[in-house]
Protein backbone atom coordinates (compact mmCIF):
# COMPACT_ATOMS: atom_id res chain seq x y z
CA UNK A 1 0.00 0.00 0.00
CA UNK A 2 1.38 3.43 -0.87
CA UNK A 3 2.32 5.76 1.98
CA UNK A 4 1.87 9.51 1.55
CA UNK A 5 3.91 12.12 3.35
CA UNK A 6 2.78 15.73 3.32
CA UNK A 7 4.19 18.48 5.52
CA UNK A 8 5.51 15.93 7.96
CA UNK A 9 2.24 13.96 8.14
CA UNK A 10 2.46 10.31 7.13
CA UNK A 11 -0.57 8.21 6.20
CA UNK A 12 -1.32 5.01 4.32
CA UNK A 13 -3.65 5.10 1.33
CA UNK A 14 -5.13 2.60 -1.11
CA UNK A 15 -4.55 2.55 -4.88
CA UNK A 16 -7.09 5.31 -5.37
CA UNK A 17 -5.54 7.53 -2.70
CA UNK A 18 -8.11 7.02 0.07
CA UNK A 19 -7.04 6.59 3.71
CA UNK A 20 -6.86 2.99 4.87
CA UNK A 21 -6.55 3.90 8.58
CA UNK A 22 -8.83 6.59 9.98
CA UNK A 23 -6.51 7.05 12.97
CA UNK A 24 -3.81 8.49 10.72
CA UNK A 25 -6.07 11.48 10.01
CA UNK A 26 -6.16 14.76 11.92
CA UNK A 27 -7.90 18.11 11.53
CA UNK A 28 -4.76 20.07 10.55
CA UNK A 29 -4.00 17.37 7.94
CA UNK A 30 -7.52 17.75 6.52
CA UNK A 31 -6.88 21.49 6.10
CA UNK A 32 -3.81 20.70 4.00
CA UNK A 33 -5.56 18.01 1.93
CA UNK A 34 -8.44 20.42 1.20
CA UNK A 35 -6.04 22.54 -0.87
CA UNK A 36 -5.15 19.47 -2.94
CA UNK A 37 -8.78 18.91 -3.97
CA UNK A 38 -9.41 22.54 -4.82
CA UNK A 39 -11.00 23.76 -1.59
CA UNK A 40 -9.12 26.80 -0.25
CA UNK A 41 -10.63 27.00 3.16
CA UNK A 42 -12.59 24.55 5.31
CA UNK A 43 -15.49 26.54 6.77
CA UNK A 44 -17.78 25.53 9.63
CA UNK A 45 -20.22 24.15 7.03
CA UNK A 46 -17.49 21.90 5.60
CA UNK A 47 -16.57 20.73 9.07
CA UNK A 48 -20.16 19.91 9.99
CA UNK A 49 -20.28 17.45 7.08
CA UNK A 50 -16.84 15.97 7.76
CA UNK A 51 -17.53 15.51 11.47
CA UNK A 52 -20.86 13.85 10.78
CA UNK A 53 -19.10 11.44 8.42
CA UNK A 54 -16.45 10.49 10.93
CA UNK A 55 -18.94 10.01 13.77
CA UNK A 56 -21.24 7.97 11.59
CA UNK A 57 -18.43 5.80 10.22
CA UNK A 58 -17.21 5.14 13.76
CA UNK A 59 -20.70 3.84 14.61
CA UNK A 60 -21.55 1.83 11.51
CA UNK A 61 -18.12 0.90 10.17
CA UNK A 62 -19.15 2.24 6.76
CA UNK A 63 -18.55 5.60 5.11
CA UNK A 64 -21.98 7.25 4.76
CA UNK A 65 -23.35 7.70 1.25
CA UNK A 66 -24.84 10.98 0.02
CA UNK A 67 -28.28 9.51 0.68
CA UNK A 68 -27.37 8.85 4.28
CA UNK A 69 -25.94 12.35 4.62
CA UNK A 70 -29.37 13.55 3.52
CA UNK A 71 -31.64 11.20 5.48
CA UNK A 72 -29.63 10.78 8.69
CA UNK A 73 -27.48 13.91 8.78
CA UNK A 74 -30.18 16.25 7.39
CA UNK A 75 -27.68 17.81 4.99
CA UNK A 76 -28.90 19.42 1.78
CA UNK A 77 -27.31 17.45 -1.07
CA UNK A 78 -27.28 20.48 -3.34
CA UNK A 79 -25.34 22.44 -0.74
CA UNK A 80 -22.82 19.59 -0.39
CA UNK A 81 -22.23 19.90 -4.13
CA UNK A 82 -21.48 23.60 -3.64
CA UNK A 83 -19.20 23.00 -0.67
CA UNK A 84 -17.30 20.12 -2.28
CA UNK A 85 -17.62 20.87 -6.01
CA UNK A 86 -17.57 18.13 -8.63
CA UNK A 87 -17.40 14.88 -6.70
CA UNK A 88 -18.64 15.55 -3.19
CA UNK A 89 -18.92 11.92 -2.04
CA UNK A 90 -15.30 11.27 -2.90
CA UNK A 91 -13.92 14.61 -1.74
CA UNK A 92 -15.71 14.36 1.58
CA UNK A 93 -14.54 10.81 2.29
CA UNK A 94 -11.01 11.81 1.38
CA UNK A 95 -11.02 14.87 3.62
CA UNK A 96 -12.62 12.93 6.46
CA UNK A 97 -9.86 10.31 6.25
CA UNK A 98 -12.29 7.53 5.37
CA UNK A 99 -12.55 4.93 2.60
CA UNK A 100 -14.65 5.90 -0.42
CA UNK A 101 -18.31 5.00 0.26
CA UNK A 102 -19.08 1.71 -1.39
CA UNK A 103 -22.81 1.18 -1.18
CA UNK A 104 -22.07 -0.55 -4.40
CA UNK A 105 -20.79 -3.96 -5.41
CA UNK B 1 -43.01 -28.13 16.86
CA UNK B 2 -41.51 -24.80 15.82
CA UNK B 3 -42.97 -22.29 13.42
CA UNK B 4 -40.45 -21.18 10.76
CA UNK B 5 -41.80 -18.21 8.83
CA UNK B 6 -40.20 -17.05 5.57
CA UNK B 7 -41.28 -13.67 4.22
CA UNK B 8 -41.14 -13.59 0.40
CA UNK B 9 -41.34 -16.54 -2.02
CA UNK B 10 -38.96 -15.18 -4.65
CA UNK B 11 -35.60 -16.68 -5.57
CA UNK B 12 -34.16 -16.87 -2.06
CA UNK B 13 -37.37 -17.66 -0.14
CA UNK B 14 -38.36 -20.49 -2.48
CA UNK B 15 -34.91 -22.08 -2.53
CA UNK B 16 -34.66 -21.80 1.23
CA UNK B 17 -38.10 -23.26 1.99
CA UNK B 18 -37.40 -26.26 -0.23
CA UNK B 19 -34.02 -26.90 1.36
CA UNK B 20 -35.30 -26.50 4.93
CA UNK B 21 -37.85 -29.25 4.31
CA UNK B 22 -34.89 -31.60 4.04
CA UNK B 23 -32.59 -29.98 6.62
CA UNK B 24 -34.98 -29.54 9.57
CA UNK B 25 -36.69 -32.24 11.66
CA UNK B 26 -39.92 -33.47 10.01
CA UNK B 27 -42.17 -31.77 12.58
CA UNK B 28 -40.92 -28.25 11.70
CA UNK B 29 -43.72 -26.11 10.29
CA UNK B 30 -42.40 -24.16 7.29
CA UNK B 31 -44.59 -21.32 6.02
CA UNK B 32 -43.84 -18.81 3.25
CA UNK B 33 -45.72 -15.56 2.64
CA UNK B 34 -45.97 -13.69 -0.66
CA UNK B 35 -48.49 -11.35 -2.18
CA UNK B 36 -49.48 -13.39 -5.22
CA UNK B 37 -48.90 -16.65 -7.08
CA UNK B 38 -46.66 -15.21 -9.83
CA UNK B 39 -42.97 -16.13 -9.64
CA UNK B 40 -40.91 -14.31 -12.27
CA UNK B 41 -37.54 -15.32 -13.65
CA UNK B 42 -36.22 -11.77 -13.30
CA UNK B 43 -33.07 -12.19 -15.43
CA UNK B 44 -35.52 -12.74 -18.30
CA UNK B 45 -36.72 -9.12 -17.99
CA UNK B 46 -33.49 -8.08 -19.73
CA UNK B 47 -34.52 -9.83 -22.95
CA UNK B 48 -38.17 -8.75 -23.13
CA UNK B 49 -37.50 -5.21 -24.43
CA UNK B 50 -35.59 -6.69 -27.38
CA UNK B 51 -38.25 -9.25 -28.21
CA UNK B 52 -36.02 -12.22 -27.32
CA UNK B 53 -38.17 -13.25 -24.37
CA UNK B 54 -41.84 -12.72 -23.53
CA UNK B 55 -43.88 -11.95 -20.40
CA UNK B 56 -45.52 -15.41 -20.64
CA UNK B 57 -42.16 -17.13 -20.73
CA UNK B 58 -40.68 -15.59 -17.56
CA UNK B 59 -43.69 -16.14 -15.27
CA UNK B 60 -44.74 -19.35 -13.46
CA UNK B 61 -46.82 -20.26 -10.42
CA UNK B 62 -45.06 -19.73 -7.08
CA UNK B 63 -46.85 -22.65 -5.49
CA UNK B 64 -45.66 -25.01 -8.20
CA UNK B 65 -42.02 -24.19 -7.28
CA UNK B 66 -42.55 -25.09 -3.60
CA UNK B 67 -42.35 -28.50 -1.96
CA UNK B 68 -45.82 -29.80 -0.99
CA UNK B 69 -44.57 -29.76 2.62
CA UNK B 70 -44.29 -25.97 2.56
CA UNK B 71 -47.38 -23.87 3.30
CA UNK B 72 -47.81 -20.75 1.07
CA UNK B 73 -49.86 -17.94 2.59
CA UNK B 74 -50.97 -15.18 0.25
CA UNK B 75 -51.10 -11.66 1.64
CA UNK B 76 -49.24 -8.35 1.74
CA UNK B 77 -46.85 -8.05 4.67
CA UNK B 78 -47.39 -4.84 6.62
CA UNK B 79 -45.43 -5.10 9.84
CA UNK B 80 -43.12 -7.31 11.88
CA UNK B 81 -43.09 -7.14 15.66
CA UNK B 82 -39.79 -8.78 16.67
CA UNK B 83 -40.57 -8.49 20.38
CA UNK B 84 -43.97 -10.20 20.19
CA UNK B 85 -42.73 -12.45 17.33
CA UNK B 86 -45.70 -11.73 15.08
CA UNK B 87 -46.12 -10.64 11.46
CA UNK B 88 -49.14 -8.64 10.35
CA UNK B 89 -50.48 -9.12 6.82
CA UNK B 90 -53.31 -7.18 5.19
CA UNK B 91 -55.54 -10.22 5.80
CA UNK B 92 -54.08 -12.11 8.80
CA UNK B 93 -51.60 -12.12 11.68
CA UNK B 94 -49.02 -14.91 11.91
CA UNK B 95 -46.87 -16.03 14.86
CA UNK B 96 -43.33 -17.28 14.45
CA UNK B 97 -40.53 -18.89 16.40
CA UNK B 98 -37.98 -18.18 13.66
CA UNK B 99 -38.27 -15.42 11.06
CA UNK B 100 -36.40 -15.21 7.77
CA UNK B 101 -36.88 -12.04 5.71
CA UNK B 102 -36.52 -12.69 1.96
CA UNK B 103 -38.55 -9.86 0.47
CA UNK B 104 -35.81 -8.71 -1.90
CA UNK B 105 -35.64 -5.22 -3.32
CA UNK B 106 -38.18 -3.11 -5.16
CA UNK B 107 -37.47 -0.46 -7.82
CA UNK B 108 -38.74 2.93 -6.58
CA UNK B 109 -39.11 5.41 -9.47
CA UNK B 110 -41.07 7.64 -7.05
CA UNK B 111 -37.79 8.42 -5.25
CA UNK B 112 -36.59 10.58 -8.16
CA UNK B 113 -38.35 13.92 -8.67
CA UNK B 114 -40.15 14.19 -12.00
CA UNK B 115 -39.52 10.62 -13.13
CA UNK B 116 -43.08 9.40 -12.64
CA UNK B 117 -44.56 12.56 -14.18
CA UNK B 118 -47.30 11.65 -16.68
CA UNK B 119 -45.56 13.51 -19.46
CA UNK B 120 -42.59 11.11 -19.46
CA UNK B 121 -43.22 7.97 -17.36
CA UNK B 122 -43.76 4.94 -19.60
CA UNK B 123 -43.94 7.33 -22.57
CA UNK B 124 -40.30 8.32 -23.00
CA UNK B 125 -38.95 7.16 -19.61
CA UNK B 126 -38.94 3.44 -18.77
CA UNK B 127 -37.50 0.90 -16.37
CA UNK B 128 -36.90 -2.76 -17.19
CA UNK B 129 -36.67 -4.03 -13.57
CA UNK B 130 -40.40 -4.83 -13.50
CA UNK B 131 -42.39 -7.01 -15.86
CA UNK B 132 -44.70 -4.09 -16.74
CA UNK B 133 -41.75 -1.82 -17.42
CA UNK B 134 -39.90 -4.33 -19.59
CA UNK B 135 -43.07 -5.06 -21.56
CA UNK B 136 -43.86 -1.38 -22.15
CA UNK B 137 -40.26 -0.76 -23.18
CA UNK B 138 -40.43 -3.48 -25.84
CA UNK B 139 -43.08 -1.45 -27.63
CA UNK B 140 -41.20 1.84 -27.19
CA UNK B 141 -38.02 0.35 -28.67
CA UNK B 142 -39.94 -1.06 -31.60
CA UNK B 143 -41.44 2.35 -32.35
CA UNK B 144 -38.21 4.29 -31.73
CA UNK B 145 -37.21 6.32 -34.78
CA UNK B 146 -33.81 7.39 -33.51
CA UNK B 147 -32.34 10.12 -31.30
CA UNK B 148 -30.73 10.19 -27.89
CA UNK B 149 -30.97 7.03 -25.80
CA UNK B 150 -29.81 7.30 -22.18
CA UNK B 151 -29.32 4.10 -20.19
CA UNK B 152 -29.13 5.31 -16.63
CA UNK B 153 -28.47 4.02 -13.11
CA UNK B 154 -29.98 6.20 -10.37
CA UNK B 155 -28.00 5.15 -7.31
CA UNK B 156 -26.20 2.15 -5.87
CA UNK B 157 -26.77 -0.51 -4.73
CA UNK B 158 -29.02 -2.07 -7.35
CA UNK B 159 -29.75 -5.75 -7.79
CA UNK B 160 -27.82 -7.37 -10.60
CA UNK B 161 -25.48 -4.37 -11.00
CA UNK B 162 -24.39 -5.58 -14.44
CA UNK B 163 -27.92 -5.65 -15.92
CA UNK B 164 -27.90 -2.00 -17.10
CA UNK B 165 -24.53 -2.58 -18.80
CA UNK B 166 -25.92 -5.66 -20.48
CA UNK B 167 -28.92 -3.62 -21.55
CA UNK B 168 -26.81 -0.94 -23.22
CA UNK B 169 -24.70 -3.54 -25.07
CA UNK B 170 -27.81 -5.39 -26.24
CA UNK B 171 -29.37 -2.08 -27.34
CA UNK B 172 -26.32 -1.45 -29.53
CA UNK B 173 -26.88 -4.91 -31.08
CA UNK B 174 -30.59 -4.36 -31.48
CA UNK B 175 -30.28 -1.12 -33.42
CA UNK B 176 -27.45 -2.53 -35.52
CA UNK B 177 -29.66 -5.44 -36.59
CA UNK B 178 -32.38 -2.99 -37.47
CA UNK B 179 -29.81 -1.07 -39.52
CA UNK B 180 -30.48 2.14 -37.65
CA UNK B 181 -27.56 2.24 -35.22
CA UNK B 182 -26.27 5.41 -36.94
CA UNK B 183 -29.53 7.16 -35.98
CA UNK B 184 -29.19 6.41 -32.26
CA UNK B 185 -26.83 8.26 -29.94
CA UNK B 186 -26.35 5.91 -26.95
CA UNK B 187 -24.95 7.00 -23.57
CA UNK B 188 -24.44 4.98 -20.39
CA UNK B 189 -24.97 7.27 -17.39
CA UNK B 190 -23.78 6.09 -13.98
CA UNK B 191 -23.31 7.53 -10.48
CA UNK B 192 -20.04 5.56 -10.25
CA UNK B 193 -16.65 6.78 -11.44
CA UNK B 194 -16.41 4.03 -14.06
CA UNK B 195 -18.48 1.47 -15.94
CA UNK B 196 -18.65 -0.90 -12.94
CA UNK B 197 -17.99 -1.00 -9.22
CA UNK B 198 -15.03 -3.33 -9.16
CA UNK B 199 -11.92 -1.60 -10.63
CA UNK B 200 -10.71 -4.53 -12.77
CA UNK B 201 -14.12 -5.22 -14.25
CA UNK B 202 -14.67 -1.50 -14.70
CA UNK B 203 -11.65 -1.28 -17.00
CA UNK B 204 -12.70 -4.27 -19.12
CA UNK B 205 -16.28 -3.11 -19.43
CA UNK B 206 -15.34 0.52 -20.07
CA UNK B 207 -13.24 -0.68 -23.02
CA UNK B 208 -16.16 -2.64 -24.36
CA UNK B 209 -18.41 0.44 -24.34
CA UNK B 210 -15.82 2.43 -26.26
CA UNK B 211 -15.54 -0.30 -28.92
CA UNK B 212 -19.30 -0.09 -29.45
CA UNK B 213 -19.36 3.72 -29.68
CA UNK B 214 -21.36 4.04 -26.48
CA UNK B 215 -20.63 7.21 -24.52
CA UNK B 216 -19.82 6.78 -20.83
CA UNK B 217 -21.03 9.53 -18.46
CA UNK B 218 -19.68 9.02 -14.92
CA UNK B 219 -20.20 10.54 -11.45
CA UNK B 220 -23.74 11.53 -12.41
CA UNK B 221 -25.73 12.08 -9.19
CA UNK B 222 -29.26 12.68 -10.44
CA UNK B 223 -31.27 15.43 -8.77
CA UNK B 224 -34.40 15.23 -10.91
CA UNK B 225 -35.97 14.54 -14.27
CA UNK B 226 -37.24 17.61 -16.10
CA UNK B 227 -40.39 16.30 -17.79
CA UNK B 228 -40.90 19.53 -19.74
CA UNK B 229 -37.47 19.74 -21.34
CA UNK B 230 -36.96 15.94 -21.23
CA UNK B 231 -33.59 16.06 -19.52
CA UNK B 232 -32.04 14.35 -16.51
CA UNK B 233 -30.37 16.87 -14.24
CA UNK B 234 -27.47 16.23 -11.88
CA UNK B 235 -26.70 18.03 -8.64
CA UNK B 236 -23.55 19.45 -10.21
CA UNK B 237 -25.58 21.28 -12.87
CA UNK B 238 -25.18 18.88 -15.79
CA UNK B 239 -28.38 18.27 -17.80
CA UNK B 240 -28.58 15.48 -20.38
CA UNK B 241 -31.37 15.53 -22.97
CA UNK B 242 -33.11 12.29 -23.96
CA UNK B 243 -35.58 11.02 -26.51
CA UNK B 244 -35.68 7.69 -24.71
CA UNK B 245 -34.62 7.20 -21.09
CA UNK B 246 -34.10 3.69 -19.74
CA UNK B 247 -33.41 4.03 -16.04
CA UNK B 248 -32.78 1.70 -13.14
CA UNK B 249 -34.62 3.48 -10.32
CA UNK B 250 -33.45 3.53 -6.70
CA UNK B 251 -33.66 -0.03 -5.31
CA UNK B 252 -35.06 -0.23 -1.80
CA UNK B 253 -36.02 -2.96 0.62
CA UNK B 254 -39.72 -3.65 1.24
CA UNK B 255 -41.65 -0.84 2.91
CA UNK B 256 -42.67 -2.99 5.90
CA UNK B 257 -38.98 -3.46 6.78
CA UNK B 258 -38.62 0.30 7.23
CA UNK B 259 -42.02 0.63 8.92
CA UNK B 260 -41.04 -2.07 11.44
CA UNK B 261 -37.73 -0.36 12.26
CA UNK B 262 -35.79 -3.33 10.89
CA UNK B 263 -33.97 -1.60 8.01
CA UNK B 264 -31.13 0.78 7.17
CA UNK B 265 -31.59 4.02 5.12
CA UNK B 266 -32.62 2.02 2.08
CA UNK B 267 -34.74 -0.52 3.92
CA UNK B 268 -32.18 -3.35 3.87
CA UNK B 269 -31.88 -5.50 6.99
CA UNK B 270 -28.51 -5.19 8.77
CA UNK B 271 -27.12 -8.71 9.32
CA UNK B 272 -23.88 -10.43 10.21
CA UNK B 273 -22.35 -11.01 6.73
CA UNK B 274 -21.20 -14.51 7.65
CA UNK B 275 -24.34 -15.91 9.31
CA UNK B 276 -27.06 -13.56 7.96
CA UNK B 277 -28.46 -13.22 11.48
CA UNK B 278 -30.02 -9.84 12.31
CA UNK B 279 -27.60 -7.66 14.23
CA UNK B 280 -30.49 -6.43 16.37
CA UNK B 281 -33.04 -9.13 17.05
CA UNK B 282 -32.78 -12.76 18.05
CA UNK B 283 -34.30 -15.37 15.77
CA UNK B 284 -34.51 -12.93 12.86
CA UNK B 285 -32.47 -13.49 9.68
CA UNK B 286 -32.40 -11.96 6.19
CA UNK B 287 -31.40 -13.78 3.01
CA UNK B 288 -31.17 -12.69 -0.63
CA UNK B 289 -31.43 -9.07 -1.76
CA UNK B 290 -33.25 -8.02 1.43
CA UNK B 291 -30.09 -7.99 3.59
CA UNK B 292 -27.33 -5.39 3.68
CA UNK B 293 -24.38 -7.76 3.05
CA UNK B 294 -21.61 -6.07 1.05
CA UNK B 295 -21.74 -8.18 -2.09
CA UNK B 296 -23.86 -8.06 -5.26
CA UNK B 297 -27.59 -8.41 -4.99
CA UNK B 298 -28.07 -11.32 -7.37
CA UNK B 299 -29.75 -14.68 -7.72
CA UNK B 300 -26.38 -16.40 -7.83
CA UNK B 301 -25.40 -14.81 -4.51
CA UNK B 302 -28.72 -15.85 -2.98
CA UNK B 303 -27.99 -19.38 -4.15
CA UNK B 304 -24.48 -19.50 -2.66
CA UNK B 305 -25.65 -17.80 0.55
CA UNK B 306 -28.68 -20.04 1.08
CA UNK B 307 -26.55 -23.20 0.88
CA UNK B 308 -24.33 -21.95 3.71
CA UNK B 309 -27.28 -20.48 5.60
CA UNK B 310 -29.27 -23.74 5.70
CA UNK B 311 -26.46 -25.55 7.52
CA UNK B 312 -26.15 -22.73 10.05
CA UNK B 313 -29.87 -22.42 10.53
CA UNK B 314 -30.26 -26.14 11.18
CA UNK B 315 -27.67 -25.76 13.95
CA UNK B 316 -29.39 -22.70 15.47
CA UNK B 317 -32.73 -24.49 15.26
CA UNK B 318 -31.25 -27.39 17.21
CA UNK B 319 -29.92 -24.98 19.84
CA UNK B 320 -26.29 -25.29 18.73
CA UNK B 321 -23.82 -22.55 17.73
CA UNK B 322 -23.59 -21.70 14.01
CA UNK B 323 -20.26 -22.87 12.61
CA UNK B 324 -20.42 -22.02 8.88
CA UNK B 325 -19.51 -18.69 7.28
CA UNK B 326 -20.62 -17.19 3.96
CA UNK B 327 -17.83 -15.43 2.02
CA UNK B 328 -19.92 -13.17 -0.22
CA UNK B 329 -19.36 -15.32 -3.30
CA UNK B 330 -20.96 -13.82 -6.41
CA UNK B 331 -20.77 -14.78 -10.00
CA UNK B 332 -22.76 -13.64 -12.95
CA UNK B 333 -22.78 -13.90 -16.68
CA UNK B 334 -22.66 -10.55 -18.43
CA UNK B 335 -24.48 -10.65 -21.73
CA UNK B 336 -22.35 -8.43 -23.96
CA UNK B 337 -24.24 -8.65 -27.23
CA UNK B 338 -23.16 -10.17 -30.57
CA UNK B 339 -23.95 -13.61 -29.17
CA UNK B 340 -21.28 -13.41 -26.49
CA UNK B 341 -21.05 -13.04 -22.75
CA UNK B 342 -18.49 -12.63 -19.96
CA UNK B 343 -18.42 -14.20 -16.51
CA UNK B 344 -17.63 -12.30 -13.31
CA UNK B 345 -16.63 -14.11 -10.13
CA UNK B 346 -15.76 -12.43 -6.85
CA UNK B 347 -16.40 -12.33 -3.08
CA UNK B 348 -16.11 -10.03 -0.04
CA UNK B 349 -12.32 -9.99 -0.21
CA UNK B 350 -11.35 -10.91 -3.76
CA UNK B 351 -11.65 -8.68 -6.83
CA UNK B 352 -13.23 -10.24 -9.94
CA UNK B 353 -10.92 -12.90 -11.28
CA UNK B 354 -9.71 -13.72 -14.74
CA UNK B 355 -8.84 -17.20 -15.99
CA UNK B 356 -11.45 -19.91 -16.32
CA UNK B 357 -14.21 -20.95 -13.96
CA UNK B 358 -13.78 -24.60 -13.10
CA UNK B 359 -17.28 -25.95 -13.41
CA UNK B 360 -17.17 -29.69 -14.01
CA UNK B 361 -19.81 -30.77 -16.53
CA UNK B 362 -20.71 -27.26 -17.59
CA UNK B 363 -17.48 -25.28 -18.05
CA UNK B 364 -14.95 -24.00 -18.47
CA UNK B 365 -16.34 -20.49 -18.72
CA UNK B 366 -13.93 -17.65 -19.44
CA UNK B 367 -13.83 -15.18 -16.59
CA UNK B 368 -14.04 -11.53 -17.57
CA UNK B 369 -13.61 -12.27 -21.27
CA UNK B 370 -16.24 -12.42 -23.95
CA UNK B 371 -17.01 -15.85 -25.32
CA UNK B 372 -19.77 -17.70 -27.10
CA UNK B 373 -19.80 -20.40 -24.41
CA UNK B 374 -20.51 -17.79 -21.74
CA UNK B 375 -23.48 -16.60 -23.77
CA UNK B 376 -24.83 -20.15 -23.89
CA UNK B 377 -24.21 -20.37 -20.14
CA UNK B 378 -26.38 -17.32 -19.61
CA UNK B 379 -29.17 -18.87 -21.67
CA UNK B 380 -28.86 -22.21 -19.86
CA UNK B 381 -29.22 -20.35 -16.57
CA UNK B 382 -32.96 -20.05 -17.20
CA UNK B 383 -33.38 -23.85 -17.12
CA UNK B 384 -30.93 -24.15 -14.24
CA UNK B 385 -33.00 -21.58 -12.32
CA UNK B 386 -36.31 -23.41 -12.53
CA UNK B 387 -35.01 -26.98 -12.40
CA UNK B 388 -31.98 -26.87 -10.10
CA UNK B 389 -31.82 -23.61 -8.13
CA UNK B 390 -35.41 -23.22 -6.92
CA UNK B 391 -35.92 -26.86 -5.91
CA UNK B 392 -32.68 -26.50 -3.90
CA UNK B 393 -30.67 -29.16 -5.76
CA UNK B 394 -26.89 -28.83 -5.57
CA UNK B 395 -25.17 -27.15 -8.55
CA UNK B 396 -21.93 -28.55 -9.97
CA UNK B 397 -20.24 -25.37 -8.73
CA UNK B 398 -18.76 -24.96 -5.26
CA UNK B 399 -20.65 -22.65 -2.89
CA UNK B 400 -17.64 -20.99 -1.35
CA UNK B 401 -15.26 -19.49 -3.81
CA UNK B 402 -12.37 -21.68 -4.92
CA UNK B 403 -9.28 -20.29 -6.56
CA UNK B 404 -8.62 -23.30 -8.83
CA UNK B 405 -8.22 -22.22 -12.45
CA UNK B 406 -8.52 -18.55 -11.62
CA UNK B 407 -5.87 -15.89 -11.71
CA UNK B 408 -6.05 -12.82 -9.48
CA UNK B 409 -6.21 -9.93 -11.94
CA UNK B 410 -3.07 -8.14 -10.66
CA UNK B 411 -1.07 -11.19 -11.64
CA UNK B 412 -2.20 -11.36 -15.27
CA UNK B 413 -0.80 -9.07 -17.92
CA UNK B 414 -3.49 -9.57 -20.52
CA UNK B 415 -5.66 -12.54 -19.66
C1 LIG C 1 -33.45 -7.24 -15.04
C2 LIG C 1 -32.83 -8.15 -14.03
C3 LIG C 1 -31.83 -9.04 -14.43
C4 LIG C 1 -31.23 -9.89 -13.51
N1 LIG C 1 -30.25 -10.75 -13.94
C5 LIG C 1 -29.65 -11.57 -13.07
C6 LIG C 1 -28.63 -12.50 -13.50
O1 LIG C 1 -28.29 -12.57 -14.69
N2 LIG C 1 -28.06 -13.30 -12.58
C7 LIG C 1 -28.42 -13.25 -11.26
O2 LIG C 1 -27.85 -13.98 -10.46
N3 LIG C 1 -29.37 -12.39 -10.81
C8 LIG C 1 -30.00 -11.55 -11.69
N4 LIG C 1 -30.98 -10.69 -11.25
C9 LIG C 1 -31.23 -10.55 -9.80
C10 LIG C 1 -32.11 -11.62 -9.22
O3 LIG C 1 -33.31 -11.74 -9.92
C11 LIG C 1 -32.39 -11.25 -7.77
O4 LIG C 1 -31.18 -10.93 -7.12
C12 LIG C 1 -33.07 -12.38 -7.01
O5 LIG C 1 -34.32 -12.60 -7.56
C13 LIG C 1 -33.14 -12.03 -5.52
O6 LIG C 1 -33.92 -12.96 -4.84
P1 LIG C 1 -34.73 -12.56 -3.55
O7 LIG C 1 -35.46 -13.78 -3.15
O8 LIG C 1 -33.85 -11.89 -2.59
O9 LIG C 1 -35.77 -11.44 -4.04
P2 LIG C 1 -36.99 -11.65 -5.06
O10 LIG C 1 -36.77 -12.82 -5.93
O11 LIG C 1 -37.22 -10.33 -5.70
O12 LIG C 1 -38.22 -12.03 -4.10
C14 LIG C 1 -38.79 -11.15 -3.17
C15 LIG C 1 -40.23 -11.58 -2.96
O13 LIG C 1 -40.80 -10.87 -1.86
C16 LIG C 1 -42.14 -10.54 -2.16
N5 LIG C 1 -42.53 -9.37 -1.36
C17 LIG C 1 -41.87 -8.18 -1.24
N6 LIG C 1 -42.54 -7.35 -0.42
C18 LIG C 1 -43.65 -8.03 0.02
C19 LIG C 1 -44.73 -7.70 0.90
N7 LIG C 1 -44.80 -6.52 1.53
N8 LIG C 1 -45.69 -8.64 1.11
C20 LIG C 1 -45.62 -9.85 0.48
N9 LIG C 1 -44.62 -10.21 -0.34
C21 LIG C 1 -43.64 -9.31 -0.58
C22 LIG C 1 -42.12 -10.24 -3.64
O14 LIG C 1 -43.42 -10.42 -4.21
C23 LIG C 1 -41.12 -11.27 -4.17
O15 LIG C 1 -41.72 -12.45 -4.60
C24 LIG C 1 -31.63 -9.85 -12.15
C25 LIG C 1 -32.65 -8.99 -11.75
C26 LIG C 1 -33.25 -8.14 -12.67
C27 LIG C 1 -34.35 -7.22 -12.23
Amino acid sequence: MPINTIDGYTFTVNDEGFFTNREEWSEPLAEILAGLVGIDDLTEAHWAALRFMRDDQAKTGMTPTLRRMQTQGKFDVKELFTLFPGKPAKKMSYLAGLPKPVGCV
Amino acid sequence: MSQVLILGAGTAGTMLANMLVKALPPDADITVVDKDDAHDYQPGYLFIPFGTSTPERVRKSRKAQLSPKVRLVMGTIQRVDPEARTVTLDNATLDYDWLIIATGTTPRPDMTDGLTDDRVWRKSAFDFYTLDGATALAKALKDFKGGKLLVHVTEMPIKCPVAPLEFVLLADDYFRHRRMRHLVDISYVTPLDGAFTKPVASKRLGGLLKDRSIRLVTDFAIERVDPEKRTINAYDGRALPFDLLVTVPTNMGAQFVTDSGLGDDLGFVPVDPKTLASTRYERVFAVGDASNIPTSKAGSVAHFAVHVFVENFAQAYAGKPMTHAFDGHANCFIESGRGKAMLLDFNYDTEPLTGVFPAPAVGPFSLLKESRLNHLGKLAFEQVYWQILLPGHPLPVPTLMTMAGKVPAEKTKEA
